[in-house]
């Protein structure tokens, strides 16, 4: 198991290092030029060349590509000229937000989909089956940002449930001491009860945004899953064998029908983390896709090759984390195959 | 599981996921806190602390003008609608306790009991080397400094311990003005001194990151791109003690939650907000909404005089006859704008800027001089914007695109991304386009020289060369610093007629800076950076 997941791992490499250099040649083919973007709106010509040296980039385009890459050997993402900050700081604040935030999301989303998807699967054409149709096309045709204006216009301004959606915590409190960097949890590891409940209710929109905007891929591949599995022998075996129905359901079909579920889930994961950049906007969540959109428009090198970089390992990581758990839901799946 | 327990657990999980959160508990603690913390919501906040640093952004002028104090300030006086505005031609000491000008110096006594924020005395020392610091770390902060003609460190003379002299490199009107603007603030030079490197001789990578001034308030918590905490420090001595304790700033990117914060009575003062938002907000009364004028401001389309036809001054007038000014006034800008178009036939022109055109739009006359000039089927040409403020750029492009269609003239509409616009303006490529300029000195022939003269600045965006041009605005510069009054106000009415005659660039509206803020702050004043001044405010 080890060794497979070193090789695994090994055999990201290629695909890492080709991400850091297409990232890089991207950026700098981007419009732009950021020398006269921070030499300010009073510059001369000389100031801004003034600047391009102080950023190094008077240097041909392959000495700036080797100093990039070792710095990113020595672990240095480069600085952030929008915000100031090095960016390895900013991504190692930032991920955290973006991932509780989608976790959550993601998790009233698989609590709400999958029950949803399996009552469909086992009564298909019948009122909940069209529930099911009607949630997930609404859920998937409303644009998150959309829906996130339309809680927030409701929950919060008309109705006044919901805190203000002013990011992670009400401004006065302060931040819980960064253990995981998951408020949820340093908040209750420092015990600060009051903090812990801002922060949920903080989260609330934004991961329902999020749920809603997943329900369907999840719900659909369920039901979808449940009703091929259902219709298969071993099912029908189970059945007339005079097992209960939940435990055909459950123990039987359900487990069958995980593994494209899994996959999706995957998917959807990966794809909110790096998409949820509307809702971070629309609820001002100092989250990491809405750094990596504020640098490239400010054409910010560093954080959008760092933005990317860290994205592609996760991508790496999880899909590692997805065959893993293959091979846990279903004996027949071995991480050679 | 059985359909109605199934049911059930998923009601109730959807009923979970829409419950109102917990109400807020706000101790009484906090609620004092909050009645002496003015929160502030914005669309951008700083990329640096202090404005020597390499490209630092608006958002971090407003932190260093609260943080940093400067030799000498301006006086406030009262402005449109009653709102205090910063008096151009009157000074006061800040750092300094008096000044005293002479005919090519000025010398400006230290206040004694004035110390920076970790409580080291602020000498006379600190001043030369903040001072030599703004000429020398290049970029804005330098040449900004050289408008008023400082740019030597030779200028700035240690007397004494409390004691500076600022020498002239020449008579200028502008060099006394120019030390009240944020750049030349006053540094801790020595704390900074430690921290800085042989890389770095002037420890910007330190200041970067926190406020090492003397000013009304400090940096206590800075997360790029989230907030700003400032607190109030209480012992400032460059003016009253100000009312508000601590300033919370958070970047709020949606500007309709910005609005919803305000209206619902979270945040207390917001700016960058749609003009139609700002409209709404002054109708329905429930906030105060002060709506001011750039000072020394203008946005313009401009033409580049080098390429045909925008060479031929016949076509630019015609292009300025088929402005559609009022409609740009009422559906780009709801009225949140001073006209500069329009003015009486007879009226006679006024040694003041801006000050409004003649030019009206009037269809027929603009074919007439459109034929004059030869192009009596029009012709094809591309506007240009920047993104960056596409609210009211775009919207003003397609009104423009629409009247110069009816004179045959098809424009295709340019949208130039925030990041390359000053590129695109640099290279003086684009033949017509549209864009502001406003000046932190507000005196016509700074505009001027930086608008229309001949040495040809990033600003003089048409490429603009004219000899009679620079021969006034020359003029008005040096009777200005001379006193000559007779010759400086003829020279400035000689300007501002060429520039309405020759129309290189069309002046359309004097933009107003709109603040949205709870009906108890008080104490807002407008200063030529158009950023907050905190330490004027109040609440409740």
């Amino acid at each position: 198991m080890l060794t497979m997941i070193g090789k695994r791992l090994m055999f990201a490499i290629p695909s890492l290092i080709g991400v850091v250099i297409v990232t890089f040649l991207l950026t700098r083919a981007l419009p732009g030029d950021p020398a006269a973007y921070f030499a300010g709106p009073a510059a001369t010509k000389e100031a801004v060349e003034q600047i391009r040296k102080k950023l190094g980039l008077d240097k041909p385009l392959v000495e700036q590509f080797f100093r990039y890459a070792n710095d990113l050997a020595h672990g240095d993402f480069g600085n952030s000229l929008t915000t100031g900050q090095p960016v390895a700081t900013e991504i190692r604040n930032r991920l955290p937000a973006s991932a509780e935030l989608t976790l959550l999301g993601l998790i009233v989303s698989v609590v709400i989909a999958i029950p949803l998807g399996v009552l469909a699967a086992t009564r298909p054409g019948s009122w909940i089956d069209h529930l099911c149709r009607v949630t997930t096309t609404a859920g998937v045709s409303l644009p998150v940002f959309f829906t996130g204006l339309v809680l927030v216009y409701v929950f919060y301004f008309r109705l006044g449930w919901s805190p203000a959606p002013l990011g992670r915590l009400d401004v006065f409190y302060s931040a819980p001491p960064t253990v995981t960097g998951f408020y949820l949890i340093d908040t209750l590891l420092a015990r600060d009860v009051e903090a812990f409940r801002s922060a949920l209710s903080q989260l609330i929109l934004p991961a329902t945004t999020l749920a809603i905007f997943s329900l369907a891929p999840i719900a659909r591949m369920t039901r979808a899953s449940m009703l091929a599995v259902l219709a298969s022998e071993f099912v029908r075996t189970a059945r007339a064998s005079g097992l209960s129905p939940a435990t055909v359901i459950v123990t039987y079909a359900f487990r069958n029908a995980m593994l494209p579920v899994i996959t999706t889930l995957s998917m959807v994961f990966s794809f909110l983390l790096g998409a949820n950049v509307l809702v971070e906007k629309v609820f001002a969540w100092p989250g990491i896709g809405s750094y990596a959109v504020e640098a490239l428009i400010s054409s910010d090198f560093a954080p959008v090759q760092g933005f990317v970089l860290t994205m592609a390992v996760m991508y790496v990581l999880l899909n590692l984390v997805i065959d893993i758990l293959y091979g846990v839901i279903d004996p027949r799946v071995r991480l050679e195959g | 599981m059985k359909r109605r327990d199934f049911l059930k657990s998923v009601s109730g999980l959807a009923a979970g996921a829409a419950l109102p959160a917990m109400p807020s508990v706000i101790s009484s603690a906090k609620a004092d806190a909050r009645s002496e913390t003015l929160l502030i919501v914005s669309e951008g906040g700083p990329n640096n602390l202090d404005i020597h640093g390499v490209g630092t952004n608006v958002p971090g002028y407003e932190v260093s003008w609260n943080c940093y104090d400067r030799l000498i300030s301006h006086e406030m006086k009262s402005g449109p609608g009653g709102v205090p505005y910063y008096d151009r031609d009157k000074f006061k000491g800040e750092l300094a306790e008096d000044f005293k000008i002479d005919d090519m110096s000025v010398t400006f006594k230290l206040k004694k009991n004035a110390k920076f924020h970790d409580g080291a005395p602020v000498t006379a020392k600190d001043v030369k080397w903040s001072l030599d610091r703004a000429v020398s770390v290049g970029g804005f902060p330098t040449f900004q400094m050289s408008a008023g003609s400082l740019a030597k460190p030779e200028q700035f003379v240690v007397i004494d311990d409390h004691t500076v002299r600022v020498d002239f490199l020449k008579k200028d009107r502008l060099t006394i003005p120019d030390l009240a603007v944020i750049v030349p603030c006053i540094v801790n030079s020595e704390l900074v001194k430690k921290n800085a490197s042989e890389k770095d001789p002037w420890g910007l990578e330190y200041t970067k990151q926190q406020t090492a001034g003397s000013g009304a308030y400090k940096v206590v918590k800075w997360t790029a791109g989230t907030e700003v905490v400032m607190e109030r420090n209480d012992d400032w001595v460059g003016g009253p003690l100000p009312k508000i304790k601590r300033v919370i700033w958070r970047m709020v990117p949606q500007a309709g939650n910005r609005r919803a914060l305000l209206e619902r009575g979270d945040a207390d003062i917001s700016y960058e907000l749609p003009f139609k938002d700002f409209q709404e907000m002054k109708a329905n009364g429930k906030l105060n909404v002060v709506s001011l004028p750039f000072s020394n401001g203008i946005q313009y389309i401009g033409m580049n005089v080098t390429k045909p036809p925008f060479d031929n001054p016949k076509v630019r007038q015609a292009i300025a006859y088929a402005m559609p000014y009022q409609k740009i006034m009422d559906a780009v800008l709801f009225g949140l704008g001073n006209p500069m178009f329009g003015a009486p036939k007879d009226k006679p022109t006024e040694v003041a800027w801006p000050q409004p055109h003649k030019y009206n739009t009037d269809m027929e006359k603009a074919k007439a001089l459109l034929a004059e000039a030869g192009y009596a089927n029009g012709f094809e040409t591309t506007i240009s914007f920047d993104l960056n403020f596409a609210g009211v750029n775009e919207p003003l492009c397609v009104l423009v695109q629409e009247s110069l269609a009816q004179l045959g003239i098809k424009t295709t509409i340019n949208k130039v991304p925030g990041a390359n616009w000053r590129t695109e303006l640099n290279k003086k490529e684009m033949p017509l386009f549209t864009n502001v300029f406003s000046g932190w000195l507000d005196y016509p022939e700074y505009f001027f020289y930086w608008c229309y003269h001949g040495n040809n600045s990033v600003f003089n965006t048409m490429s603009y060369k004219s000899a009679e041009m620079d021969k006034l605005i020359d003029g008005a510069r040096t009777a200005a610093s001379t006193g000559d009054t007779a010759t400086y106000d003829k020279d400035v009415k000689g300007f501002v007629d060429l520039a309405f005659t020759d129309v290189p660039r069309i002046p359309l509206y004097q933009p107003f800076v709109n603040v949205a803020m709870q009906k108890n702050i008080s104490g807002y004043q407008y200063w030529f950076h158009r950023r907050l001044d905190y330490r004027a405010m109040a609440k409740g």
